[in-house]
């Protein structure tokens, strides 16, 4: 198992560093860069910008600035954000953080819904649960996630019962730890649940599948032959075949949750990575995209390995060793 | 099998089993009458998406009126009246005093439709200084419903040229890997894998930043159709690529090759056309990713620009939230980009449904 791991990380590394490549000319080849907004501004001297060039080696060829990120990568060194005045360091851990605790929420909450309605449907198939069930997933599929978010908030503004973007209140200093807690679930409520309701749609489609497929095998028939409670053999003999197959989804849905997420975050102001790519992007930052980008895909692939690891947690039969 | 239903293709067949399919067709005949909504938008739109009164800035919904003094009259609308309250809030009231009957083929804001037929007559209109807002007016006071046809033609539009680009990608990339197999597989699928590997929207950001600030609208659209089918061939192409891997491996390949047909006639002729079915039903659930990207991307200002109208930048006048209460109709757009997703979503299940006999005999049996 760790032989395999390892090995994922070490296939991983050099897509990593064609992506930072493709972002790193994809930002050079942008027309401008901060540094021009710099130059426009009359705070800045000329001396300040020629220094910012030389610490930054801005006037190199590509290559070799491509080259001297990446050995200031291997430090852990993703340069200087000109828009924020501060290293990117000092941003991004707290933005990636934030955006890995909604995308967890997030997961969370799709599998813990998800799961128990595609169980229900599937036992109670074509039934009025079922075809309402069926029904609503078809319509929450096809809602847009930044629609129902902007719904959401409305009905929040309305109410006044969550409050309205944002991670945290604004005396969020002076509460103690449970209250604390409090108000990030609080402000976590709306982003969770446009992110989650189209992917509880999917996944309980998927689930109430799977289940029926299961219920149709032999084995089923067998443990109900031999007079097993329903209970039993729909819990302990069906349920764990039909999740298996949901397992190799957990990877791209966590993946497409994170891709997802970002546009959440700029809506509802939750100040996690996407939020700080399109600040970045916008004001040109590149080193701030840079590092956006790179930690974005990391988190993307270890979601895809955490997945695979999983599978074989879960299924005995899938071994990753050989081949 | 009765006697006529020998003369079916296998397509004919999965085609009458989706006349079946209620849902489906009341799914095809909404987006048609979308699709013909938004090609003759000029037509029927009583403004030009352009056409701006800031007197009238989030104007209500214009009643037609059919009644005058309890007679049936032919319909007309009311004006409105301007006033702010202590607030400096706007409220318009109904000035009974106007009265402005419907006119139709009315003379209005002159337009080239698709570009090239000059005309300035609307379906309906009203008069000057009468305005007719079917569905409210946004910031600028201009037609909610005029600018959600002319929006719709980018947003309905997009889906399927994005879909057009990238799906020829995918099957090119996807039939070469998989007839070649070995190294040229391996290449492909690794760039592939960057591409799959890379969370979607920041890579949506970051390729639209590297789009130059001078563009005009049109290259705009045309800049993010290609950045939206650049992210968007990865899935499809492994995809393919693995129904190719299958298919080489079929006697009526290896007879075209002893026939000594060249390795793209081979790809184009034998081997794609049988993923023809599996990318019908694709074609139609991918489109609605494309209307979503363009949307978001409009929604957070990178996408269409004000003046020209998309569904997504018509929604961001709903993104500060206090306007809602006293504009809901600016949510409209949101609500038609619900209804296009959900026909596609409807249609290409429905497809799946019906062509999921025909996949399987061609790539497994």
């Amino acid at each position: 198992m760790w032989g395999y791991i390892l090995k994922r990380f070490l296939v991983a590394i050099p897509i990593l560093l064609a992506i930072a490549f493709v972002t790193f000319l994809l930002m050079r080849f942008t027309p401008g860069n901060y540094l021009d907004t710099m130059r426009m501004d009359p705070q800045y001297s000329k001396a300040t910008i020629q220094h910012y060039e030389e610490l930054y080696q801005l006037d190199k060829p590509l290559l070799q600035q491509y080259l001297q990120w990446i050995k200031n990568i291997l430090r852990l060194e993703f340069g200087y954000s000109f828009y924020y005045n501060v290293p990117v360091v000092q941003i991004i851990g707290g933005r990636l953080w934030n955006t890995f605790v909604l995308s967890c929420a997030s997961f969370l909450f799709t599998w813990g819904v998800a799961l128990p309605l595609g169980i229900t449907a599937a036992l109670r198939r074509n039934q009025w649960l079922d075809r309402l069930i069926q029904f609503f997933s078809y319509v929450w599929l096809s809602v847009p996630s930044f629609f129902l978010a902007m719904i959401l908030l409305y009905a929040a503004s309305q109410t006044g019962f969550l409050p309205l973007g944002g991670m945290v209140s604004p005396n969020f200093e002076e509460m103690n730890f449970l209250e604390k807690a409090l108000d990030i679930l609080k402000h976590l409520a709306i982003p969770t649940i446009a992110l989650s309701v189209g992917s509880i749609a999917a996944l309980q489609r998927i689930m109430r599948g799977n289940m029926l497929e299961v219920l149709g095998q032999q084995y089923i028939l067998m443990a109900r032959a031999k007079g097993l409670p329903e209970n039993k053999v729909v819990y302990h003999h069906a349920l764990r075949n039909a999740i298996n197959p949901l397992i190799t989804l957990l990877g791209y849905e966590f993946s497409s949750l994170l891709s997802g997420a970002a546009l959440i975050e700029i809506i509802c102001g939750w100040p996690g990575l996407g939020a700080l790519m399109l600040t970045a992007v916008r004001s040109k930052d590149i080193y701030l995209v840079m590092a956006s980008m790179l930690m974005g895909s990391v988190l993307f692939i270890i979601g895809n390995l955490l997945a695979d690891i999983l599978l074989a947690k879960a299924d005995p039969r899938i071994r990753y060793e050989r081949g | 099998m009765s006697a006529d239903k020998k003369h079916l293709s296998e397509f004919q067949i999965a085609l009458r089993n989706f006349k079946k399919n209620r849902l489906a067709c009341l799914g095809v005949v909404i987006l048609g009458l979308l699709y013909v909504a938004v090609i003759f938008a000029e037509f029927l739109s009583p403004y030009s998406y352009k056409n701006e009164n800031r007197n009238y800035s989030y104007c209500p919904p214009t009643v037609i009126q059919f009644f005058d003094e309890n007679r049936l009259v032919w319909p007309y609308v009311y004006g409105r009246q301007l006033e702010f309250n202590a607030y400096h809030g706007r409220i318009y009231t109904i000035d009974k005093t106007q009265k402005y009957p419907l006119r139709f083929f009315a003379p209005g804001d002159t337009y080239q439709w698709l570009g090239f037929l000059p005309g300035r007559r609307h379906l309906i209109g009203v008069s000057e200084p009468g305005r007719f807002y079917l569905l409210g007016a946004d910031s600028r006071g201009r037609d909610v419903f005029s600018r959600l046809l002319y929006g719709g033609r980018i947003s309905l539009s997009i889906g399927l040229i994005g879909v057009c680009i990238s799906f020829t990608i995918g099957l090119i990339v996807g039939g070469v890997a998989g007839y070649y197999g070995g190294r040229v597989d391996d290449i492909l699928m690794r760039i592939c894998e960057m591409f799959m590997m890379v969370p979607g929207f920041y890579l949506l950001l970051a390729l639209r930043s590297a789009v130059p600030d001078n563009f005009n609208s049109v290259q705009v659209y045309f800049a993010i159709v290609v950045i939206l089918s650049f992210i968007g061939w990865a899935g499809l192409a492994r995809i393919i690529r693995g129904m190719c891997l299958s298919l080489r491996e079929r006697e009526y390949v290896l007879a075209a090759r002893t026939f000594g047909l060249s390795d793209r006639k081979i790809i184009t002729g034998h081997i794609l056309p049988h993923t023809v079915s599996y990318s019908i039903f694709a074609v139609m659930l991918s489109i609605p990713g494309y209307i979503l990207g363009e949307s978001a991307l409009s929604l957070i200002g990178l996408g269409i620009q004000d003046p020209f109208a998309s569904w997504g930048n018509m929604l961001s006048d709903a993104m500060s939230i206090v306007r809602i209460k006293f504009a809901p109709w600016i949510l409209l757009p949101g609500f038609f980009i619900f209804v296009t997703v959900i026909c596609f979503n409807v249609i290409g299940d429905a497809l799946r449904d019906c062509l999921d006999p025909l996949l399987k005999s061609e790539v497994k049996g």
